[in-house]
């Protein structure tokens, strides 16, 4: 039977791998929206993780929650980046700095 | 008889009011006629009640002084309005009444052509209330509300035709230099209200002998105590001062002399302007305790007898001419105060008030016949064109010269004798020397204004001359009602006001034992007519005969003397004409000066430093602030997650460091790994 | 249970703003000026049974209500009464319905916001006045920013959007260190009532925090020296109506608060600091009367002369304790602290009329310069004699209610001290050099300007408006006694209180 921990470490590998992917990724919008959904997998691997070790239920049936929010949150996010190509002409992620102060 | 009295004063004081709103609120719907009627009426009711009262009181001995209403109670402190009626206030309310009833006739001649007659009956009707509210009070808050209504109708009334530049910054002026005044006035009541706990005359009077005794010291400065009675006297008196128009704050008299001449004849000759000396008689009994204000107030007004009666002889404006006679002739009547000579001092109130309310409403009088030119060089030979004018006119000069035996020359001669006889206050020398020679200005200038006026040729264009014509009757009528007592009253008067005793004041005037010159003068005091006689021996007589003389000399005789003298004494004439320099003094350093002060304070103080420097400022460090701290706003998402990571591994790694549980070891050592 | 008096004194005006809020539209704009008038003539009609079944006789709160708002932290909706605040609230309901009268004509965009605005702010100041628990009172006293800070925002002048948060900002600031004192003396009484506070022992060095912190907050609003200089520019922005609101109001607010804060609950460092708040309020009144003469807009000068004015009022508050120190009875005083009470009321009957009055002016002409203005009394003359009672009003004169309250503190001051009362008095000749200086220019010489040629006299509504305060300002002037009576007992029982011993 393979070790809890290992589950966690795998998730928490994915997370540390999105998070580069976010903090580095300086190109495109796409890959952070990628990003973010695999931040969510590792947080679903998680969940599974420790409902299968607990004999929970529970945390499996907020992972489905999880994955259906997910898949409309991208949903959204590729018609906002659509859009945002519309607007900007680029999906390029630092030209996007209306924010700046 | 005190109810009587009571309800008397009560129709003598309100009925002017009555009058006054009735032309005041009501005057375009009463219409011109109807509102001169009204008010002329209702004077004539004050008028009448003010006779009768003066019986009840001075002849019947009556008295009255009683609380109308109570006007604010405050922790130990209340404050009443009320009357008392003496004496002394009978024979002001009858010199007000009367007066003011004569000059309401007056201005329905004066005033027929103005566009704000009803206006102007309404002020002349306010004012004569607030006089009267001044004299029947018996507490120095009534007093102060009396004293400063008569300063803002005087105020309304100098500024009455309030397109006239000169007449406004007259008034303003006026209001100005009399709330210098009342500055004193009011610092004066709030020590009596500390030191005496009451406004109240006759327990402010019982006390004030205990208090003198106490001997209660006021550190004004810190080491140079001074006895509170002093103070107060003093800074009362400097509300006198203003209202009384003594130097130095005398300036503002001369340009009141812009509003109508009625004005000038009831506001600033008979009334309003003796309200000064008349608190002085009233506080007699404070000041006969304090020697150094008697010889302040003495010194004071004598000064001011003497010196701004010089600056007459180099005036144009008739009305200013006689303006500066009113400033000295308040001198006169102030330095009788200075010597406790109380009632001669308020028995040259009322005959100035007889003779100067004349002077001024016989000037009116040639004014209108002029066409409103004032400036008696424009004049000359009158005396054919107006004949009522001009006999009047002369009565009222003789009068002012005390020239016996008209009225002037009783009281006047009283106050000069009082002040000679005085000789244990000091500053009474000079100050008789003074009064003496302003015997001569007196006369001097008078006479020079009569002659340049009513003698002589005629200075005036031809078109003039075909208008000059006496006044109506309503314009003279006043003029012979006011020279009658201006020749009669002082044989008359005299002797009971002044020498009889107990006089015509009674108790209402208090002199101190060892003060009471007026009794030594009645020792030598044998009827009018010895009196008239005996002006023949002294020297005031004759300094007033040295001045008709030489006023006739110097305008009809030889004018020419005239431009040598002025050329001689150039230096001189540049003083007088200069008015000492109060006036450049005043607009210079005060004026000027205040209003630098003013918009330093505004553009430096105010706006640049507080404002810009410290408000302003703390708003642009903030901003600054802001500037300095948004650039860590980057607008790149990346950045923003960069830091979160940060800041979570910051928060993880303090608590693993900082809290005694490390929650990273005990899962590591849990079960699951 | 007797009627709601305050509650309705305090609601009444709100639901009147949101029911002429909803008129909205102007072209309906007759029907939002009636519908603010006859619910400011209501309110001051509730005012009659306020003023004839208050008992002088007692310094306890009156028209009592109480009703638990949040009973986790103990806040109560209580409100009441005492001889300090029921003036206060006539004073309120007689202000709006100035304003409404005054505003009818000069405002002509947004009319029924803008009346909504003054009739929410009626009702807020009736609760400022009324509430005797303390975050009650902090509710109220912030609300009322808001329809103000509106009604410069909307209907000023050029410079509007400034002024109005140069406002904000200042007395915000001041009232957020109140809050702080608030929740401290929350904290360890266990209780929101104001009353509860004055039970409270504090050491010296509390106490001095205490008192900063509720000095800030009062000292904006009054406003003293040196926290003035929003005053200015909020009077010059705002409309006619606003300025009016702030010089008669929200002043007002500044000494109640150290009324009903201040000297009663830190009177140990009341007692310490006085000669502090003294110096200040001399400072107004003689520096702010000097900077008042250099003004040139008549809506800046009459601003500085109420910070003058003002000046009063504090002084006559704190000189109380001079005087007890120099004569050591508490009877005393009374007329120090009463006359500064009557100072306040008196100066937003005079100075309200007088920016009412400005108001009218700019409407017609455009322009608040005094370098722009002549002769306007030959064009208006029922205006300008009534302007002339006004200014005669600021300038103190006997007879109108701006002397009673120079008067009594200037007397008092004496008692005290007698530098004091020299320097207090300078006001009897500054406040005449300029405000008669400015009347002089404005209404009196030959006519300046082609615009005043076309002038005509105020009309029904202006009368009424200038009307109401002119009989109030004779009527304190002739009889103060009607409003003294009032203060004699809470003022008796306000003293009391400032002097008891509150160190631990």
């Amino acid at each position: 039977m393979i070790a809890l921990s290992n589950y966690l470490i795998l998730g928490a590998i994915l997370f540390s791998l999105s998070i580069a992917g976010f903090v580095l990724n300086r190109r495109n919008v796409i890959t952070l929206l990628m990003c973010v959904e695999l931040m969510l997998l590792a947080v679903n691997m998680n969940f599974i993780a420790f409902s299968h070790y607990l004999n929970d239920i529970k945390g499996q049936v907020f992972v489905f929650f999880i994955l259906t929010v997910a898949a409309a949150e991208t949903a959204i996010g590729l018609a906002i980046v659509v859009l945002l190509y519309r607007n900007k002409k680029t999906i390029d992620v630092q030209e996007l700095d209306s924010l700046k102060g | 008889m005190a109810e009587t009295i009571r309800t008397l004063s009560l129709i003598i004081v309100l009925a002017p009011l009555l009058g006054a709103i009735l032309a005041g609120l009501f005057g375009k719907v009463l219409g011109r006629k109807t509102s001169h009627r009204v008010t002329v009426l209702l004077m004539f009711v004050a008028f009448f009640a003010a006779c009768w009262v003066w019986k009840l009181t001075v002849l019947d001995h009556g008295y009255l002084n009683s609380v109308l209403y109570i006007w604010g109670e405050s922790g130990n402190f209340t404050f009443n309005i009320g009357f008392m009626i003496d004496q002394l206030t009978a024979w002001m309310m009858l010199l007000v009444t009367f007066v003011s009833l004569l000059v309401h006739i007056y201005s329905i001649g004066y005033m027929a052509d103005d566009s704000g007659y009803q206006r102007f009956f309404s002020y002349v009707s306010l004012f004569t209330f607030s006089m009267l509210l001044l004299v029947t009070a018996n507490n120095f808050l009534q007093l102060f509300i009396g004293w400063e209504g008569v300063g803002l109708v005087s105020y309304l009334l100098i500024g009455f035709w309030y397109t006239k530049e000169a007449a406004i910054f007259g008034s303003f002026k006026a209001f100005i230099v009399n709330r210098v005044g009342d500055f004193g006035f009011i610092i004066g009541i709030a020590a009596v209200m500390t030191y005496f706990g009451t406004l109240d005359y006759t327990t402010v009077f019982a006390k004030a002998p205990a208090l003198a005794k106490a001997g209660t010291v006021l550190a004004v400065i810190p080491g140079a105590p001074w006895a509170v009675l002093t103070f107060i006297c003093l800074a009362l008196f400097i509300g006198a001062m203003g209202k009384s128009a003594q130097m130095p704050l005398h300036v503002w008299l001369p340009e009141s002399m812009e509003g109508p001449t009625p004005i000038s004849a009831l506001i600033h000759a008979a009334t309003m302007v003796t309200a000064g000396v008349f608190m002085v008689a009233r506080l007699s009994p404070m000041f006969e305790l304090s020697p150094t204000a008697l010889s302040v107030v003495l010194v004071i007004g004598a000064t001011g007898a003497l010196f701004t009666g010089l600056v007459a002889f180099v005036q144009h404006d008739i009305k200013r001419v006689i303006a500066y006679s009113t400033l000295s002739q308040l001198g006169y009547m102030m330095a009788a105060m200075g010597v406790s000579a109380y009632a001669a001092g308020i028995f040259h109130l009322m005959m100035h008030g007889c003779f100067k309310a004349l002077l001024f409403l016989a000037a009116g009088s040639v004014i209108l016949g002029m066409h409103h030119e004032q400036d008696m060089r424009k004049m000359g030979g009158l005396r054919k064109y107006m004949p009522i004018t001009y006999i009047t006119f002369l009565i009222g000069a003789l009068a002012l010269s005390a020239i016996p035996p008209f009225a002037g020359y009783y009281s006047k001669d009283a106050i000069i004798e009082a002040v000679g006889a005085a000789s244990n206050i000091p500053g009474s020398g000079y100050a008789y020397v003074c009064l003496v020679l302003g015997a001569f200005v007196t006369a001097f200038y008078i006479f020079r204004a009569f002659f340049l006026t009513f003698h002589g040729k005629e200075r005036f264009s031809a078109e003039v001359k075909q208008h000059v014509k006496e006044s109506p009757w309503v314009v003279w009528l006043p003029l012979v009602g006011l020279a009658i007592p201006s020749v009669f009253a002082g044989a008359i008067l005299a002797y009971p006001l002044l020498y009889a005793s107990p006089s015509w004041f009674g108790k209402s005037i208090f002199v101190a034992k060892g003060n009471n010159v007026l009794a030594t003068l009645a020792e030598h005091y044998h009827g009018w007519f010895a009196y008239a006689l005996h002006s023949v021996t002294t020297a005031p007589f004759w300094a007033a005969v040295i001045g008709i003389v030489s006023a006739w000399v110097l305008c009809l005789l030889v004018p020419s003397w005239r431009d040598v003298l002025v050329k001689r004494l150039s230096w001189i004439y540049f003083i007088l004409v200069k008015k000492y320099g109060f006036d450049d003094f005043n607009q210079v350093v005060i004026a000027h000066g205040s209003k630098r002060f003013g918009e330093f304070c505004y553009r430096v103080a105010d706006a640049k430093i507080l404002d810009d420097w410290i408000i302003n400022g703390s708003g642009r460090a903030v901003r600054f602030g802001a500037s300095v701290v948004r650039r860590l706003q980057t607008g790149y998402l990346y950045h923003y997650v960069f830091v979160m990571i940060l800041g979570l591994v910051v928060f993880v790694g303090w608590f693993e460091l900082f809290e005694t549980h490390s929650v990273l070891a005990e899962m590591l050592k849990s079960k699951y790994f | 249970m007797h009627f709601p008096l305050l509650s309705s004194l305090i609601w009444l005006p709100v639901i009147g703003g949101v029911i002429t809020m909803m008129v909205g539209d102007d072209r309906r704009a007759n029907v939002a000026r009636w519908i603010a008038a006859i619910v400011a003539i209501i309110g001051l009609l509730l005012c009659i049974p306020l003023y004839a079944n208050f008992s002088i006789h007692t310094s306890a709160m009156q028209f009592v209500e109480k009703i638990t708002w949040i009973k986790a932290y103990g806040v109560n909706y209580s409100v009441g009464v005492d001889g300090i605040s029921m003036p206060m609230i006539i004073l309120t309901n007689i202000t709006t319905l100035v304003v409404v009268f005054a505003s009818w004509k000069t405002i002509r965009t947004k009319v029924a916001q803008y009346m909504a605005a003054f009739l929410i702010m009626q009702g807020m100041m009736n609760g400022v006045f009324a509430a005797t628990d303390a975050l009650l009172f902090y509710v109220f006293w912030e609300a009322m920013l808001i329809p103000i800070y509106l009604s410069i925002g909307i209907w000023g002048s050029s410079n509007r959007s400034y002024a109005s948060i140069k406002f904000f900002m200042f007395t915000f600031f001041g009232s957020a260190l109140m809050l702080i004192a608030i929740l401290y003396l929350r904290i360890h009484t266990d209780s929101f009532a104001i009353t509860s506070f004055y039970k409270l022992k504090m050491t010296m060095a509390v106490q001095i925090f205490v008192f900063i912190a509720f000095f800030l907050a009062f000292a904006v609003k009054v406003p003293m020296w040196p926290t003035h200089t929003w005053l200015p520019d909020a009077h010059t922005e705002a409309p006619a109506g606003g300025s009016v609101v702030l010089a008669a109001l929200m002043l007002k607010m500044g000494v109640y608060g150290f009324l009903r804060f201040s000297l009663p609950i830190v009177p140990n460092a009341c007692q310490h600091l006085y000669w502090f708040m003294i110096v200040l309020s001399l400072i107004a009144i003689v520096y702010i009367a000097y900077i008042a003469i250099a003004q040139t807009d008549m809506k800046r000068l009459i601003a500085y002369s109420s910070v003058a004015h003002m000046g009063f009022a504090t002084l006559g508050c704190f000189m109380i304790y001079l005087i007890i120190q120099h004569t050591g009875n508490l009877k005393d005083a009374y007329m120090s602290l009463e006359g500064g009470m009557v100072q306040m009321l008196s100066h937003a009957f005079s100075t309200g009329a007088l920016f009412v009055g400005i108001g009218i002016l700019y409407d017609k002409l455009h322009t608040r310069m005094i370098g722009d203005l002549g002769g306007i009394t030959a064009k208006m003359p029922v205006f300008a004699s009534l302007m002339m009672l006004f200014a005669m009003a600021n300038v103190g004169l006997p007879g109108t209610s701006g002397f009673v309250g120079e008067f009594m503190v200037i007397l008092s001051a004496f008692q005290g001290s007698f530098w004091v009362a020299v320097i207090a008095a300078t006001t009897v000749i500054l406040s005449a050099c300029y405000t008669l200086w400015m009347f002089k220019r404005v209404f009196f010489g030959g006519i300046t300007n082609p615009q005043i040629e076309t002038l005509t006299d105020i009309g029904f509504h202006d009368k009424v408006a200038l009307g109401i305060l002119a009989f109030m300002v004779l009527l304190i002037g002739i009889y103060p006694e009607v409003l003294l009576r009032v203060f004699h007992a809470s003022v008796g029982h306000l003293l009391a209180l400032a002097h008891v011993n509150k160190l631990p």
